[in-house]
Order: C-alpha cells, then structure tokens, then sequence
C-alpha cells in the first residue's frame, strides 16, 4: 500500500519537472494588449500569434528578395531606429531610386488601426503588404514571383513547415506571418504611458501637465488618446502641391474627401521626422506654426481650422513650448531597440 | 419465346419514350451545368488583336485583352425555387484569351430551371473575406493577380484593353479596369451588377445526372462601350478607380444575352 503511494508521488514529481522544463525550453510569444490601449481591432482568432509565425513573418519583413531586383525590404523604409519609418526621408525612394509622393508611415501599433495607408485604401492588415510589393516605385514585383522565389530558396519551405506544418508556400501564409510581425510592434512604453498607467513614482512636470491640457483642448478630438489618433481623415490646410494628391478621395471618390488624409498618431515623434503625408515639414516647430499660421482654405478643410477669423489654431509662443513638451513624454526608446524586432 | 422478346422490347422502347416527354428529376442529385460566355463583338466572334471594330461614336479599336469575373450563379426551376451554387463553388474568371476558362461549369440539383441569375465581378461580402478564403481565381498572388487593387484593396471585375487610332497618346492604348463593391467602411461607388436572364424563350436548362446542359451566352463586348453612355476613346482612355468605371459597368450590365440551351 505504501509503495503504491510512494509509486504515484513520483509519477507525479517526475510529470511535474518535465512540465516544469517544457515551459523553460519552448520560448513562446503572445499578444499583450498594454493596460492603457483598448481592444485591439485586428481578428487575432484568425491568425493566432506563435513564436514560429512571428519569427518568419520579421525574416520575411527584412528580405529584400521581396523587391524586383531584390534590394528592397519592408525594413529599408520602415527603419527600428526611427520608430519603423524612413527618418530624415520626405518620401522614400524604393527600387532604382524611384520615389514616391508619400512619407513612409511607421509600423506600430497597426492591431488598433482601422485602416491602413495615408489614404486608407486598405482595410485588412493582411492585404497591405500587396501594395508596396507590387507599387512601381516601392518593390515593383508580382506577389506571384515573390511566393515562387520562396518557393525555391534553400531555406523558407523550412521555416514554413516548422510554422505551419506544411512546405507549401500560400498567399495567406506568407502575408498573415508578415501581420504577425508588424502586429507585434507594439509601442506602449513611452513617459506618458507609465504616467497613465500609474507606474510608481511618475508624473509629469508642471510644464508637461500644462501641455496635456492643451493638447487636450486643441488636439485629442483627432489625435486621440491613448493610440493619439482615432484613425479619421480630415484635411489639415496644408497648400495643395504640384503632385495634386487628393488623399482619401482617391479611394472613396467622394468630393468630401477631396484631399483629407488619416490622422497619424503623434507616438514617437522625436524618432520620425519629417511630418505629414508628403513630409514637407521637417521639425515639430514647422507643423504647430503650420497650424497657428499657415493653414489654407483648400476643399473641405476641417470646421476645427474654421473657429477663428483666420483658419488655424489659435496658439502662442508659449502654449507651442508647452505642448512640444508634453509632446516629447510619447515618445518610446524602447521601443527602437526591443530585440525582438531587430533586423 | 419470340412474341416474349417483343413484348420486351416494345415496353423498353415505350417506357424510354415516355421518359423523354417527362423526365423524372430526382433533386436530391446533382448534374452537371456548363454555362458558355461566348465574347463577340456585335455580329462577329472576338478576335483579340487583330480584328478591328467600331464604337457608337465612331472610333474603331482593336481589343487585346478581355478579362471579367463572373459568380453567385443563382438558377431558378419552372415552380419558381432558386439553387445557389454554394461560395466554395461560384466564382470564375472568364478570360478571353484562355478558351479552358469560358465555360465554367456548375453542380446542380436535377431539375428543368427557366431562369440564369449570375453577378459580373465579386460580392462585397467575399471582397472583404479573409485572406485565407481568397483561393483559386481569387487568389491575389495566383489567378487574381492582374485582377485585383493592392492599393484599394478589391477585386477588378472587368478589364477591357485595347488600341484606338482615335486616341493621340503613345501607343494609342485605352486600358479600363473596373471594380469597386462599395467599400469597406465609407461608401464608394457600387459596380456589381447582377445579370438575370430568363430562358423560357429559347431554352429552359434540362439538368440529369447522366447528361451535361449548357446554357450558351453571347456576350458582346461592343455593349460595354455602347450603352446609357456611349464611350468615346478619345475622351476616356484610361479607367484604373471606382467612379469613372460607372457607365461602363452600366453599360455592359446589359451585353449578356440567352442564345440557345443544349440539353
């Protein structure tokens, strides 16, 4: 009787160290929404997170086998160390130095987005990655020839086996693995989060406090927080340019639309200059001085830039500094130089 | 024994008789269905790149390329109940330069059906589906390649290319690309349009197990230039977004006709 007791304690014992090291050994990755984001808007049920699908989805994000001539990947113009955008470029130039008539928007915190592009011409995460594959002047390849190069390197038919248990190179494979890594650049770390999140300790200054008022006054009804957008399109007042990009009519081709764009998010500012859809404007001073003194009367500028005599915001000297200060608590070190995003 | 073997052939011969004036349809099996979308242009077959054709407004073109999706396909039998050919089933890209992709063919209950009810180009339902469901002819780095908008994410559901002296620009090319579901979340333009054709006059589809129907349709390519709006090359040579594919999609809602029906 004893020994039979003596027998099931070690079976147990035994069960419970191999579990123990199964958890150690098998590195795993999940999604964790940051206590201060809300419900994220991407269908995680349909492309579960794993640690396997991740890690092909960033190899495939940093290939440049992606592009024509294979010299261009995701990440040359979607750079860690400038919060996943192309920093110090107005546009980027893609393959063959072409350029484009867009500034390269960041890769962060794309679960939340309700849209994709300056123009919103796409509404799944897993379809983005088509158009700057396909796009003349970013990667000019077919999907067609990027799945077949897959198909016949020496290493990818592996790497999709092990995540997902088949060598066969599939469209939604291919592009749900390049979600899972985009969807994991998560940036939720900045001053102002920990401030947020009551993290002991952290507060902002009286400078930063006065500036979060004002932000909260003059800019959350579209730079909402927490994501400090709420993925809307308006048009700013900028002058319309001689490249006459109409922004998300082009999509929806209705005259309301006529050159309004999505609001980007104001995380990470510090990393990601130049600013607005076409980067004309190269430091933070330019954009508030943009919206106290150079908005225009173009098609439907928005009824915010129209409360005052003159169109714009009505802002001084001092409420600039102020607002440039608070401004500076979102942006994100850490997430520049999270390892698991590294090229 | 002799009069035994006639009296056996005549009930043969009369009871397969009978079978051909009334058949007897057992819906609970399916038989084949081919629909033929057979491209012509006005009076003659369509030759891609080196017949020359005429518009409404008088500019002559060549085509070389037509490419439209065709889907939903819906049949209605003579008591007025509709099959619809099942979502893993229903979409097809009829492609005029490939001939094994004119004629698609569907599984239907057995059963006389007097009316073809189909959609030119993908449902808004399917063009906002998962990646993992766009398989087949829907598949955006396979059949879909040319056929869909990376940029405004959507299926093309018709393409029309071709030449026309009557545009001065290089090439004289015209490309028109039309698409557009509706959209996502704001309203945009709607170009799915849903054909029904009624078979009564020439040809109510007969369909068994142990033999093939096919519905033959004419689909005249002129009718997508001439219509509501008769298109002019040398104003419009390029259509690549949603509004400007209006009065074309208006226009060749209208070129599928009913020829004839092989039972």
């Amino acid at each position: 009787m004893r020994r039979k007791y003596w027998l099931i304690f070690f079976i147990i014992f035994v069960a419970g160290i191999a579990a123990c090291h199964k958890n150690d050994t098998a590195p795993s990755i999940s999604f964790q929404k940051p206590a201060n984001f809300p419900e994220p808007v991407y269908r995680f049920a349909n492309n579960t997170i794993t640690l396997e699908r991740f890690e092909l989805g960033k190899k495939l994000f940093y290939d440049p086998l992606l592009s024509a001539n294979n010299t261009i990947s995701c990440g040359s113009c979607h750079i860690q160390t400038s919060a996943f955008t192309h920093h110090g470029h107005i546009v980027s130039h893609g393959i063959f130095d072409r350029r484009g008539t867009r500034n390269s928007p960041p890769i962060m915190n794309l679960a939340w987005s309700t849209s994709f592009m300056w123009d919103g011409g796409i509404a799944d995460l897993d379809l983005q990655a088509i158009a700057p594959i396909t796009n003349h002047v970013e990667m000019d390849e077919t999907m067609e020839n990027v799945l077949n190069k897959l198909r016949s390197s020496s290493q990818y038919p592996a790497l999709f086996r092990k995540a997902y248990g088949t060598e066969e190179i599939t469209t939604s494979n291919f592009l749900k693995s390049l979600s899972q890594f985009m969807l994991m650049c998560v940036s939720s770390n900045s001053r102002y989060d920990s401030i947020t999140r009551g993290d002991a300790g952290k507060s902002f200054t009286a400078e930063e406090q006065e500036g979060y008022n004002i932000f909260k006054q003059k800019c959350n009804s579209c730079h909402t927080e927490p994501l400090f957008t709420n993925y809307s399109f308006h048009n700013n007042g900028l002058s319309i340019s001689s490249v006459n990009d109409e922004g998300h009519y082009l999509i929806t081709q209705n005259e309301a639309d006529k050159y309004t764009f999505k609001v980007p998010s104001l995380r990470n500012l510090a990393y990601t200059a130049p600013f607005m859809h076409d980067g004309r404007l190269l430091t933070l001073d330019a954009v508030l001085n943009h919206y106290t003194d150079q908005v225009q009367q173009t098609p439907n500028l928005d009824p915010a830039f129209q409360q005052n005599a003159k169109p714009g915001l009505v802002l001084s000297a001092d409420d600039k500094k102020k607002l440039i200060t608070f401004l500076n608590t979102l942006n994100d070190k850490s997430f520049l130089l999270d390892k698991r995003f590294a090229e | 024994m002799k009069k035994l073997l006639i009296i056996a052939i005549a009930t043969v011969s009369f009871t397969a008789c009978k079978k051909d004036k009334t058949p007897e349809y057992n819906t609970t099996i399916k038989g084949a269905l081919s629909v033929e979308f057979d491209n012509i242009a006005g009076s003659s077959d369509l030759q891609l790149n080196t017949a020359t054709y005429t518009n409404a407004v008088g500019e002559t073109f060549k085509v070389t390329k037509l490419k439209y999706y065709v889907s939903n396909f819906v049949l209605t039998n003579a008591n007025g109940t509709t099959y619809t050919v099942p979502q893993d089933s229903c979409y097809f890209l009829i492609d005029e330069s490939d001939e094994s992709t004119h004629e698609p063919v569907l599984r239907i209950p057995e059963g006389e059906y007097k009316t073809l009810t189909f959609t030119v180009g993908v449902d808004s339902l399917r063009n906002t589906k998962d990646v993992s469901e766009r398989v087949g002819v829907l598949d955006p780095a396979g059949a879909a390649a040319d056929m869909y908008w990376g940029w405004n994410s959507g299926y093309i559901f018709l393409k029309l290319e071709g030449t026309s002296p009557a545009i001065t620009s290089m090439g004289s090319v015209f490309m028109y690309h039309v698409g557009g579901f509706g959209g996502y979340s704001a309203a945009t333009p709607n170009n799915i349009k849903v054909i029904t054709l009624d078979l009564t006059a020439r040809g109510n589809a007969k369909v068994k197990q142990t033999k093939s129907a096919n519905i033959h349709l004419m689909v005249d390519v002129l009718k997508i230039v001439n219509g509501s709006t008769n298109v002019s090359f040398a104003t419009t040579d390029m259509v690549h977004s949603i509004a400007p594919g209006v009065p074309l999609a208006n226009n060749y809602a209208a070129m599928f006709t009913h020829d004839h029906t092989e039972n």
